[in-house]
């Protein structure tokens, strides 16, 4: 009840400020035409169409998924947290804030995508969406946890995509992998290893964040 | 009535290399105002930060009590209300809002009696409806006291309490100490002679530097 409280409180803060919305929104235009642009009237194969989708998510969630942590900090309203809140019930709420974010940005990727990109057609679309849902759940939560630590730091722009990169790339080389697996029309028992590598992705990147954030957010 | 105690033992504080206060000891019950002097720079905010749980100490510890059990450190803030200047309440909700948030974030139900009570005390009724973003400082200041007093705590921090308030305001606060002093924990840490003044008991820090 009291990180929905929170996620809350983030949620019409959002809406006010635009904190995020609008980073993500303009970063989510800008990729997918730069690689229109790029491609012109080039037919690109099925594996890099696939690729290239993981990639447009990777780089949109760097642009705007830290704010959740980072806008508390800049504003110095983490004190106030502190005070009314203990650190699993913040990192609760900012979690749930970035897994709505992340699952209406992907969304939005994933239909645009699938309009703009000839080649995108999911020929097992359940195993799509089964990847797709794991897949954005891992990205909220390690995009939160490294939220978090990198909110302390001096150069956050710079430090979380460079932090994100190796914790997130098991997730992505994966997740591409399912993509492509459902491009192709793979079934379920062809892909279970790669369904459960993201399933204990998921619950380790869970459990480490959980353990690791009282020491991270107490300074 | 519950009865609240704060012991430190042994508490330093260094950065780096840097000492800033070493071996302090005290020991407060409810019914007590406890003053921090020293100068600027001295570590009166950093000693304020480590008893509200925000910073720990290098070495040595803080227990907090209440009913002679101590209070675990996740449930903590419920018992604590803090001002201080480098604390910021959201500029993009109004006061009203900031204080309902707050509520529903620490998880009890929004008071609207006692917030209105505390509004009029500091005179911010009229002005509770406006965005934050439009308050003076002073009225900012105003805010984090209701913010540190709506939830009942048990101790109450103020640090620097009477900075950017005018006459009136400084008053509002004087009266407050008073009042919250004799029955809970009040702790004031100022290098502002007349908020010491109240104090029952005082440490300066500059006797913990060596």
């Amino acid at each position: 009840m009291k990180s929905l409280a929170l996620f809350k409180k983030d949620l019409n803060s959002e809406l006010r400020t635009r904190y995020a919305i609008n980073a993500l929104a303009m970063f989510i235009i800008v990729t997918l035409s730069i690689i229109l642009f790029s491609i012109g009237n080039e037919r690109i194969s099925q594996s890099l169409t696939g690729g290239l989708f993981w990639v447009v998510i990777f780089f949109t969630s760097m642009s705007g998924l830290s704010r959740v942590f980072v806008s508390e900090e800049e504003r110095g309203t983490s004190l106030t947290l502190q005070l009314i809140a203990a650190p699993s019930t913040v990192f609760s709420g900012k979690l749930l804030f970035n897994l709505i974010l992340v699952f209406a940005m992907n969304t939005i990727i994933a239909i645009l995508y699938s309009a703009l990109f000839e080649a995108f057609v999911l020929r097992n679309f359940a195993l799509f969406l089964v990847s797709f849902i794991l897949g954005n759940i891992g990205l909220a939560f390690a995009s939160t946890i490294i939220a978090a630590i990198i909110s302390k730091a001096g150069a956050k722009g710079t430090l979380y995509p460079v932090l994100s990169f190796p914790i997130l790339l098991p997730l992505i080389l994966t997740s591409v992998q399912l993509t492509l697996f459902a491009m192709n029309g793979t079934s379920f028992e062809t892909a279970k290893f790669e369904l459960a590598i993201v399933v204990c992705y998921d619950v380790i990147i869970l459990t480490v964040s959980y353990m690791l954030f009282d020491f991270i957010w107490k300074e | 009535m519950s009865e609240y105690s704060l012991v430190a033992e042994s508490v330093n504080k260094t950065f780096g290399r840097r000492l800033i206060f070493r071996d302090i000891n005290f020991k407060l019950n409810s019914s007590t105002i406890f003053g921090i002097s020293g100068p600027n720079g001295s570590g009166k905010s950093t000693l304020v930060k480590i008893i509200a749980n925000i910073i720990s100490p290098s070495s040595g510890k803080l227990v907090h009590s209440i009913n002679g059990t101590e209070i675990k450190p996740e449930k903590l803030h419920n018992y604590i209300g803090l001002v201080s200047p480098y604390l910021v309440l959201y500029d993009e909700f109004t006061a009203y809002e900031n204080l309902n948030y707050f509520s529903e974030i620490r998880g009890i139900s929004f008071d609207k009696e006692k917030v209105d009570e505390l509004l009029n005390k500091f005179l911010l009724f009229n002005r509770k409806d406006d965005l934050v973003k439009t308050y003076s400082s002073g009225m900012k200041q105003r805010l984090k006291f209701i913010f540190a007093l709506m939830h009942s705590p048990q101790l109450i921090i103020l640090d620097e309490p009477t900075s950017n308030l005018d006459d009136e305001g400084k008053e509002v606060v004087y009266q407050l100490v008073k009042e919250e002093g004799s029955r809970n924990v009040v702790i004031v840490a100022s290098n502002e002679k007349t908020d010491l003044n109240l104090c029952t008991n005082k440490i300066d820090l500059n006797d913990y530097k060596v």
